[in-house]
């Protein structure tokens, strides 16, 4: 019987198609683009970890003992900022946009192959930077580089910090810019916007705020820059510089960097859940709108970052409204999928499991944003840990889960093989009580008035803070279980085949791995998405 | 004439695209929504503008009234004058007029270089007169301290905008180059178009700075 | 296809730029109180338009979504300017 390698290797793919790192690093094809993301971006999850792990580590005990307070300040900085800019930002749409979005909507490639591959260089520029920064004594000026602190008052390598920031958020706005132009002009026949799978849609919105928000960052950082170089002191409190105005202009594009984070992870989810609810998404036009929603909405909350910071309380009141409101279309979403697994035939696979994670603890930490658009409320808690557990809650329980869903799902289509099963479903347990262990107390002792950012506390938090910790020991293996596992398929796993979950989707219906150009012909598109009444109501592979 | 330029638009397909027309529609789009990230670039430096003209308007008439108004306006006719001669770059090269094209293109760069030698001038100038603004400003008039900012909003708005006049110089140079090298014609220079795009948004970038800028107030001192 | 617009209309744009250009700074010169500003940016705003529409082809783009891309560039640049001013403009008011 021929062995799974040999079967693979008879056919030309894209894996196969050339050898040799130039062919790796001139490529131009959106696939081999995908996988030098998902490298680059596993990297820098690992980086962001190490330094989760040295301040859960710090945090076992009330006193700061472990490192000094200025280390530890550089510790939650970069934290932040390789978290956010290198790995939650260019997750889901740089591996899985980048690998998908061609394939779903019919096309050979992206728009603009050359700019993608541009992009990922800039990335690896911006992260080379940020290593850099981090080697040679990092920054300790929170993710947030509020003025004055970082224009007049730290000598740590802010401008550094800040350049490599720059390059990576050009990075985002070329892979948001591909996206658009190819969705709008490069859908295969028959494939009308209202065909296209709402992992289209999330990528879409995605990218629309990529575009608009990503350049005021830019130009933001750049001030900071000028200030601390040239004396251009925009922000210089001397000259009547405003520290407001920094935070109005860095919100404006960090808040919706969180629906940038957030969008395509519910893509994800609207793709797994009818796949393994054997059933159509719930409300088609209402999901795919919602993702719109959010991104239009999502730029017109950006000051209830900063309640507490002076900005006037009309203005704040504003701002609160929209807060609200903008949780309208996330709510939508949440219904829908549930109403998508009513009376479906439901498969407990792994990405299933991790998608209804998602749901689950994106609820959660979306419906603590609620409590914190409200004025009151958000004043007793802004600066706690209960800040830092709702946005943890919709990352990492929310956005990383949908990452980890997606890359089981798709993970067939990538390489050709299964991963193993029953390993997937242990390392979704794994990270889902590792997970709430970890992020429960923090809610608790952010509302019980535990700061954040001290690496000291007093003694009676320190009860639930030793739980916080040992739950991201336990999240620490889930998450190098996968990586594990995965790394085994390329070898040993079980041949996948073009569709091993009988899934509706145009990449289904080419082969595992795909050529080089997707599809033999450009198919013609004339069924609407997400078909599966017509689709057997059995998954191939059993989950 | 047209079989060879048909000949060469046909070699400029690229693999992923059905046909020119889809190539060229995604390019100019794509081009589009590069500017729309520039505005937004520039939005935030007329936010920094827009708030502290409103905390601080006296320094900004005072500070805009020591603004050189002759080179302002000098250059701002420079600008649209270049911004026409690009668009007749476009034209020419629409008609299969290569040779046109690179007049037309040459002059922009002139024009181009005009801009930033008076601006080199200007800023010159400022330096001379004490107003750049760290250890060096010194500022007679009223309320020094915000006339200082509105100096450094000065410099920055318009150094970020001759960083893009320099960038647009190279655009249109290589554009140039190019042309003389024959890869242009009738059927196809989507390139040319887009730094069109490009060097019109640069002129769009100073209509907008000249009034904000030089026309605070009513009397001007140069 | 592309439309061609003849050179007389690009002329005649860009004259009408320069007397544009003329007149804002002739009428800096005259003191129209809280109107002067108005003024200027209005000239400038229409000075904006005929580059946009004429010079960078707007008016003849075929593709609608090309056009919903400028709109969406100028709506958001908007939003950046007036939810922040509601901050700016209302903090004395308490």
């Amino acid at each position: 019987m021929a062995t799974a390698s040999a079967i693979t290797a008879e056919r030309e793919h894209y894996l196969n198609a050339e050898y040799g790192f130039r062919s790796w690093l001139l490529t131009t094809d959106h696939k081999r683009i995908a996988l030098l993301y998902l490298i680059t971006i596993t990297f820098f999850f690992f980086v962001g970890g190490f330094f989760a792990l040295l301040i859960r580590l710090e945090l076992l005990t009330p006193q700061g003992d472990l490192v000094q307070a200025d280390t530890y300040n550089k510790l939650f900085s970069m934290h932040g900022q390789v978290m956010i800019f290198f790995f939650l930002l260019p997750a889901v749409p740089a591996v899985l946009g980048n690998f998908l979005v061609p394939m779903m909507i019919g096309a050979k490639d992206l728009a603009f192959p050359r700019i993608n591959l541009l992009s990922w260089y800039l990335f690896i520029i911006g992260g080379g930077l940020m290593l850099y920064t981090m080697l040679t004594g990092g920054v300790d000026t929170g993710w947030t580089f509020y003025v004055p602190l970082s224009t007049a008052y730290l000598g740590t390598h802010v401008v550094l910090a800040a350049v490599s920031i720059f390059i990576a958020g050009f990075s985002s706005i070329l892979t948001g810019l591909n996206f658009i132009v190819t969705i709008h002009r490069m859908r295969a026949p028959g494939m009308t916007w209202g065909r296209m799978p709402l992992f289209l849609w999330s990528n879409y919105a995605t990218s629309i705020i990529q575009v608009l928000g990503t350049p005021v960052l830019a130009i933001t950082l750049s001030l900071v820059g000028l200030e601390r170089m040239f004396h251009l002191g925009v922000f210089n409190p001397q000259l009547g510089g405003d520290p407001l105005l920094f935070q109005h202009l860095f919100w404006f594009y960090s808040h919706p960097a969180v629906y940038i984070m957030i969008l395509p992870g519910m893509g994800v989810v609207s793709e797994i859940i009818p796949c393994f609810s054997r059933k159509r998404v719930f409300g088609y036009e209402f999901v795919a709108l919602a993702s719109i929603g959010i991104a239009v909405l999502g730029f017109l909350v950006w000051a209830h970052h900063m309640f507490v910071a002076g900005i006037s309380v009309y203005s704040a009141m504003v701002f609160s409204f929209f807060s609200y409101l903008v949780a309208v279309p996330s709510a939508i979403k949440v219904f829908n999928w549930t109403a998508t697994m009513y009376k479906g035939k439901i498969y407990y696979s792994t990405p299933m499991l991790y998608a209804m994670g998602f749901i689950g603890l994106f609820t959660m930490g979306g419906m603590t944003g609620l409590f914190l658009a409200s004025l009151g409320v958000d004043v007793h808690v802004t600066d706690t840990y209960f800040i830092v557990a709702h946005f943890h809650y919709i990352m990492v329980g929310g956005m990383v889960m949908a990452y980890l869903a997606g890359m089981h799902f798709w993970w067939p289509k990538i390489s050709g093989r299964m991963y193993p099963e029953a390993w997937g479903k242990l390392a979704a347990l794994t990270i889902f009580i590792g997970f709430n262990l970890t992020f429960f107390p923090q809610f608790i002792l952010g509302w019980t008035g535990m700061p954040r950012r001290y690496h000291a506390y007093t003694p009676e938090f320190q009860v639930l803070n030793v739980l916080s910790t040992a739950g991201s020991t336990v999240l620490a293996v889930g998450y190098l279980l996968p990586m594990v596992y995965f790394l085994w398929s390329l070898r040993y796993g079980k041949e996948a085949g073009d569709n091993p979950w009988g899934a509706a989707g145009l990449e289904w219906k080419t082969a595992s791995p795909p050529p080089t150009y997707n599809f033999e012909e450009t198919p013609v598109v004339t069924w609407e998405a997400y078909n599966y009444d017509e689709l057997p109501k059995e998954v191939p592979v059993v989950g | 004439m047209s079989d060879s330029s048909e000949a060469l638009a046909t070699h400029e397909l690229r693999h992923h695209f059905e046909n020119m027309e889809q190539q060229r529609g995604a390019s100019s789009m794509g081009m589009w929504v590069f500017l729309v990230t520039e505005i937004m670039f520039f939005g935030g430096m007329f936010m920094a503008y827009l708030a502290y003209r409103y905390e601080y308007f006296v320094a900004w008439q005072e500070g805009s009234q020591h603004m050189n108004f002759w080179i302002g306006t000098v250059n701002t006719a420079v600008l649209i004058c270049s911004s026409l001669t690009m668009v007749l770059a476009v034209l020419a090269i629409q008609q299969g007029r290569r040779r046109l094209t690179s007049v037309m293109l040459a002059v922009t760069i002139c024009f181009a270089l005009a801009f930033m030698v008076l601006k080199g001038m200007e800023y010159h100038e400022h330096w001379l007169a004490h107003e750049f603004p760290g250890s060096a400003f010194h500022f007679a008039g009223i309320d020094p301290r915000h006339v200082e900012m509105f100096f450094v909003l000065y410099f920055v708005m318009t150094g970020f905008h001759a960083l893009h006049v320099l960038i647009g110089i190279g655009l249109v140079s290589t554009m140039l180059y190019m042309n003389e090298r024959g890869h242009f014609s009738a059927d196809y220079h989507n390139p040319i178009e887009n730094t069109g795009l490009y060097w019109h948004f640069v002129d769009l970038i100073w209509i907008y700075l000249y009034p904000l800028l030089y026309l605070i107030g009513h009397h001007h001192v140069s | 296809m592309e439309k061609v617009i003849s050179a007389k209309l690009y002329f005649t744009v860009w004259a009408a730029l320069m007397c544009l250009t003329a007149a804002t700074a002739a009428l800096s010169y005259v003191n129209m109180g809280a109107l002067s500003p108005v003024v200027a940016l209005v000239i400038a705003t229409v000075k904006g338009s005929l580059v946009v529409l004429f010079f960078m082809h707007a008016k003849y783009i075929d593709v609608k979504t090309t056009v919903l891309v400028i709109v969406a560039g100028f709506f958001w640049l908007t939003i950046l300017l007036l939810m922040t001013m509601t901050d700016y403009i209302t903090r004395a008011w308490s």
